[in-house]
This record gives structure tokens, C-alpha cells and sequence, in this order.
């Protein structure tokens, strides 16, 4: 038995054999053809293919992990479409008389050593790029399957030095138990990926975890970030129950997703989604959200070279509407910085993007970029439940000029003789500390607070979450933060108004006893994660939850706070 | 023919992202389009062909556009360039 240590960065037990996630080396033969133009015909098809391939990995990396992961596989199929490309192939085939596959290799190694030849490491770097195309347009010429993903054939918990999106992408994720991962953080993308996915996944477990054979008897403890490699006994019976009162738990609970939740003393919680794609709003209500409690925008801006209309921003946001029927969807407006590539926008880089132009600053110094979202959102308004919400505001004038440009856009609205609401419910994200200190002189001018425990928990703790190195102290968890919910739930509150969680916080099971003692009204959470939290928030009372907030807001970390709950709650996660 | 010489300011060059740009935004012109850095010339249009030409931060290219929307496809390139594909330096 040995036991490897990791970031635990998705909750979960699995149990099972190892699969060593290893990509395929394809051999290319290379042989003499008669008939080129049915050589060049197999290429063009196997061209085609791959970029059918590689756009539908492009959206759903789009749609799951972003852009940057999503630029790579755009710029993949800009490769196999390249026009000198496809030409050196087709000369290779016509004068060599050569198989397609060879042909292929030859051009793109004809390339690839252009670009190792030369000093800059970027570009040196991008010869992998080609390789990679090369190897999936080869792998569809031979009929091979995929790439080590094909190799998946029993449920297995996915072993990997690190996994690229196109590689998690094509596993099949019927047969992952989970992921562990040797490098990386919490928030890398196989940790993102694994949480929307609902999959335990370990991250940051470091070199000796490649040393495991496959096929190992494994115990992955997604909730303390623990690996047991060839387990005992005592561990298999210990770990085996545990999972099965969590299966039986997670089983009960999707049983019980769609109905409400109302904590054991009768109050009403909303429990909702984060999402950010129309597939993702399918996907929330059948794990039953009640609502979205953040539309992330981002999608409709990012991967593009023109500013998306007005028209086609209310198509998107009116289907995605249309999904919850009367349920409430609230609209985050568009939340980018420097740090984003966006072309069309022209954003200055800045020294510090994440203290710089970003989110509402932007888009008030923007009115073109602002504007259509904002009359997108009230026109589908108009029909449908939604509000807005604006990220990143930090006082009081930038609310009132961002409520006035939505005025504006009203009454353009009626001039333009489209249909429009005369009310939108109008909210702001917490995310500032500046805006959680002040939450009781903003709460007249807003509807509601939503609280995003990501970016508040790095402004407060000023750690960058993204740095593992201190990334274990913009845990969202630490009284600090937990103090300045109490803030804006008490603001809220005493102006009639109600206050949410959009943050990963609100959906961890150690966070919720305390969330809901702070007086949180709504949770919103990916979407994985809703039935269990919704059971969790069923089976506590109010008064209980109090007390554990209050002995909680005493604690002195992070660390505290989550061995305090788990005492208190010993089968919270089980 | 229409041509501008300019001066690459992005701090990787022409590298994945900034080519991906540049040769999307190319093919939305009808008109040939070519980059010269050095001695070697390359197709816009041709992702390939841009990194090849190994075009890194300082250096100074020429656009040469030939075809019906020549003088927009300059415009539109140079644009792009000058904004430094949309970062700032």
C-alpha cells in the first residue's frame, strides 16, 4: 500500500483500477499510388473530417473551459485548412507518387523544422501544434482510434501527467471514476472540468504519481486529496462504504433535485446554476436548478473577430431564457480584461489586469460594446424572467451610470419600436471589498447582491488563485471572507432587498451550513453540484446553521472553518 | 498593388494567437495578399506560411495586397497590427 498527496480539487470518492493516460504514436507506411487523385480525394476527406473534428472540440472547449484553451484548437483548424499546406501535401502525392499519410508527414515535418530551427522558443513551441494536427489527420486516414482515450474500456479513475481539453474532451466519460492528475492546480482546467463534470479529481500529485502500473487498484479521496495505491483491507472496507453511502446520498438527491428546497424549519432557499452556453442551461435544469444565478456572457464575445449585434446576443439570451420558462435568469454582463485577447475590442494591456479596466469599468467607458448587451437583455426581458447584473463594480456612481445607459437603451428601445419591459431587476456582484464594506449605502440603488467568492476571496486575501504558491490562502472559506458575506446579507436584508452566492463556495457542502446561517437567499452553483447541496441545505434548520456561522466568524483560517464543520457534520460529505 | 511597411510590436511576434488573427482577418479579402520579413515572402492567407516566417517582437514587415479590395485589406491588416492584435504593448 502507498499513499500519494495531492490538492484535493473536486469532491467525490471512486475506487477502482488505474488507467495510465498515455497519447498514441502512430506508424506511418509509405507506399507507392496509382491512382493520385484518389489519393488526394482520401486526404481532402480525412482533412475534412478533422476539422469537423476539431470544431466541434472548439465549441465544447468554448463552452467548458474558456478561450485560451479554445483559441489553441481554432488555430488547429486554420492549419488544416492552409492553403500552402494542403498544396505541399498534394505535390508530395502527385510528384513522390506517395501515400496520403506520407505525404502528410513529410509536409508537415517539412515545417515543424522550420520552426525548431528557429531561436524564438514560441515558435519553436508551435511545432508541436503541427505534429498534433498531423497526428489526428493521420489517425483518421488509418482508421486508428482517437488517441489513449480509445484505450478506455473498463470504468477506471484516468491517470495523467496533465491532460490537454482535447484530451479530456474525448475520453468517455461514462467509464472515467474520476482524475488524477501529477501537475496543476485547483483551478486548472481538468480540475474545472472535473467539477462541472461531477467526477473526483486530485490534482498537483506530483511525478511519483506516473510511476503507478496500470491497472493498479486505486482509492481516490477527492475530498481530502488523498491517492491509496494497492489499498489494505481496512481502507477498501472503509472507503467502500463511505463511497456507497455517498452514491446512495447522490442517487437520493438527484431524486429529489427538481422539487424545492426548504431548510428543515420551513424557510425557502433558491438553489440555481451557473452556466455560460445554451447547452449548459439544458443541462442546469435537468439537474435541477431553479433558475440561473450567473449567466456567464463571455462565450458570445470571446473566439470571434467582429463585436456580436444586438439581434444576435437577444437570440442567445431569449433560447437560454426560454429553457427556464418563468424561473429567473440573471444576466451578467460582459466581465473581460486586459488580460482577455479579445481583437475587435482593442483593450490596452495593463501592468495588473486584474486591478485594471475589467468587467463594469470597461464597459462604461465602452458604450458601444455596452449598449447592444444591455438592449439585447431588455428586449428579451420583455418576455421572459431575466435580470441583469453587473461584475466588478466598486461604488455607488458607477451603479447610477451604468443604470442610466440602461435607461438610455430604453427609450431607444421604444423609438425603435421593439418591445421592450418597462422594469428590469437590477443587481450588482460582490466582488470588490470595497463594494462588501459599503453593501449598506449600495443597497438602495440595486435590487439584489450576488456574491462572487472567487475574485472576492483574491482582492481580500491578495492572492492570486491561479499561483500555487498562495493559492491556499484565497481559500474561500476564511472567516475574513465569510465576514464580509454577514456584511452584505445584513445590508440586504435590512434594505428589503436579497442577497446570493455565485461563487464556487456556494456550492461546497462545507460551506453551506454556514451560508445558510449567514441568512444567504440564494445558491448558485455548477450545475453537478445542485441536488446534493439542495439535500444538504433539507436535512439543517436555520437555528442550527446560526450557531455554526456565528463559532464559525471566530475561527482563525480557512483550515479551521473546514475542520470545524466537519466535525460538527461528520457525514456532510457522505 | 497596395503595400505599408510596418513594425510588429507584439511581444511574441507573430506567433499562434496573432497569426491565427492576422490570416483569419487576410481571407476576408478577395485580394492576394503577401508578407514580407527579411528576404522571405509569405501567403496571408497561410497560417503555415506566417509562422514560418519566424516574424517575432520588433520586427518590421511589409503587407503587399493585390486584387479588387487591395487598399482595404491593407487598411484592415494594418489595423490590426498597429493595435497590436488587440493587446496593448
Amino acid at each position: 500500500m502507498r499513499e500519494l498527496r495531492g490538492l484535493a480539487a473536486s469532491n467525490g470518492i471512486a475506487i477502482g483500477p488505474a488507467f495510465l493516460f498515455k497519447q498514441v504514436e502512430t506508424q506511418v507506411a509509405r507506399y507507392q499510388v496509382e491512382d493520385k487523385a484518389a489519393e488526394i480525394e482520401r486526404l481532402s476527406q480525412a482533412l475534412k473530417h478533422a476539422s469537423q473534428e476539431l470544431d466541434s472540440i472548439y465549441h465544447q472547449a468554448l463552452a467548458e473551459t474558456g478561450n485560451e484553451i479554445a483559441a489553441i484548437f481554432q488555430f488547429h483548424i486554420l492549419m488544416l485548412e492552409d492553403v500552402e499546406f494542403i498544396e505541399k501535401i498534394h505535390a508530395k502525392i502527385e510528384t513522390d507518387s506517395i501515400n496520403a499519410e506520407a505525404a502528410l508527414k513529410d509536409a508537415g515535418e517539412e515545417f515543424a523544422r522550420i520552426l525548431e530551427g528557429m531561436e524564438d522558443e514560441y515558435f519553436r513551441a508551435r511545432a508541436l501544434d503541427i505534429k498534433d494536427v498531423v497526428g489526428r489527420v493521420t489517425r483518421i486516414l488509418l482508421k486508428v482510434n482517437g488517441n489513449g482515450a480509445g484505450k478506455l474500456v473498463e470504468p477506471s479513475i484516468v491517470i495523467a501527467q496533465d491532460l490537454t481539453p482535447s484530451d479530456t474532451i474525448t475520453l468517455d466519460k461514462s467509464l472515467v471514476l474520476g482524475f488524477c492528475i501529477a501537475q496543476g492546480g485547483p483551478t486548472s482546467h481538468t480540475a474545472i472540468l472535473a467539477r462541472e463534470l461531477g467526477l473526483p479529481a486530485i490534482v498537483g500529485l506530483g511525478a511519483d504519481l506516473l510511476e503507478i502500473l496500470d491497472g493498479s487498484r486505486l482509492i481516490l479521496d477527492g475530498n481530502e486529496g488523498i491517492l491509496i495505491v494497492d489499498p489494505n483491507q481496512e481502507d477498501l472496507v472503509h472507503y467502500q462504504a463511505l463511497h456507497e453511502s455517498m452514491r446512495v446520498k447522490v442517487l437520493k438527491a438527484r431524486q429529489h433535485a427538481q422539487e424545492p428546497v426548504y431548510t428543515k424549519d420551513g424557510r425557502r432557499i433558491e438553489v440555481a446554476a451557473n452556466i455560460g452556453s445554451v447547452a449548459g442551461a439544458k443541462n442546469a435544469v435537468d439537474f435541477g436548478a431553479e433558475g440561473v444565478g450567473l449567466l456567464r456572457t463571455e462565450f458570445i464575445y470571446l473566439g470571434r473577430t467582429s463585436l456580436p449585434t444586438e439581434d444576435e446576443q437577444f437570440q442567445i439570451y431569449r433560447e437560454i431564457a426560454e429553457v427556464f420558462g418563468d424561473k429567473p435568469v440573471i444576466l451578467r454582463t460582459l466581465d473581460i480584461g486586459g488580460d482577455k485577447e479579445v481583437p475587435y475590442l482593442d483593450l490596452p494591456k495593463e501592468a495588473n489586469p486584474f486591478l485594471g479596466v475589467r468587467g463594469l469599468r470597461l464597459c462604461l467607458a465602452k458604450p458601444d460594446l455596452f449598449e447592444p448587451q444591455l438592449k439585447a437583455a431588455l428586449r428579451v426581458r420583455a418576455t421572459q424572467n431575466l435580470k441583469i447584473m453587473f461584475p466588478m463594480v466598486t461604488n455607488k456612481a458607477e451603479i447610477r451610470l451604468a443604470k442610466a445607459l440602461l435607461e438610455k437603451c430604453r427609450q431607444d428601445l421604444i423609438r425603435e419600436n421593439k418591445p421592450v419591459a418597462e422594469h428590469i431587476e437590477t443587481g450588482i456582484m460582490v466582488e470588490v471589498p470595497a463594494v462588501a464594506v459599503m453593501a449598506d449605502q449600495l443597497a438602495d440603488e440595486v435590487d439584489f447582491f450576488s456574491i462572487g467568492t472567487n475574485d472576492l476571496s483574491q482582492y481580500v486575501m491578495a492572492a492570486d488563485r491561479t499561483n500555487n504558491a498562495v493559492s491556499p490562502l484565497a481559500e474561500s472559506l476564511s472567516p475574513a471572507i465569510l465576514r464580509l458575506v454577514q456584511e452584505v446579507v445584513r445590508a440586504a436584508h435590512a434594505h428589503g432587498k436579497w442577497a446570493g452566492m455565485c461563487g464556487e463556495l456556494a456550492g461546497e457542502p462545507l460551506a453551506i451550513p454556514i451560508l445558510l446561517g449567514l441568512g444567504l437567499d440564494e445558491f448558485s452553483m455548477n450545475a453537478p453540484t445542485i441536488p446534493l447541496a439542495k439535500q444538504i441545505i433539507r436535512s439543517l434548520s436555520l437555528e442550527e446553521t446560526q450557531q455554526i456561522a456565528k463559532a464559525a466568524l471566530q475561527l482563525e483560517d480557512a483550515q479551521a472553518v473546514k475542520a470545524f464543520v466537519k466535525a460538527q457534520f461528520p457525514g456532510i460529505y457522505a | 498593388m497596395a503595400e505599408i511597411t510596418l513594425t510588429v510590436k507584439h511581444e511574441v511576434g507573430l506567433h499562434a494567437r496573432p497569426a491565427s488573427l492576422f490570416v483569419q482577418k487576410a481571407k476576408q479579402y478577395k485580394a492576394d495578399i503577401r508578407v514580407k520579413y527579411g528576404d522571405t515572402v509569405g501567403n496571408a492567407k497561410s497560417i503555415m506560411s506566417m509562422l514560418t516566417l519566424g516574424v517575432n517582437q520588433g520586427a518590421i514587415i511589409t503587407i503587399y495586397a493585390q486584387g479588387e479590395d487591395e487598399d482595404q485589406a491593407i487598411v484592415g491588416l494594418s489595423e490590426l497590427v498597429e493595435s497590436n492584435f488587440g493587446e496593448a504593448v
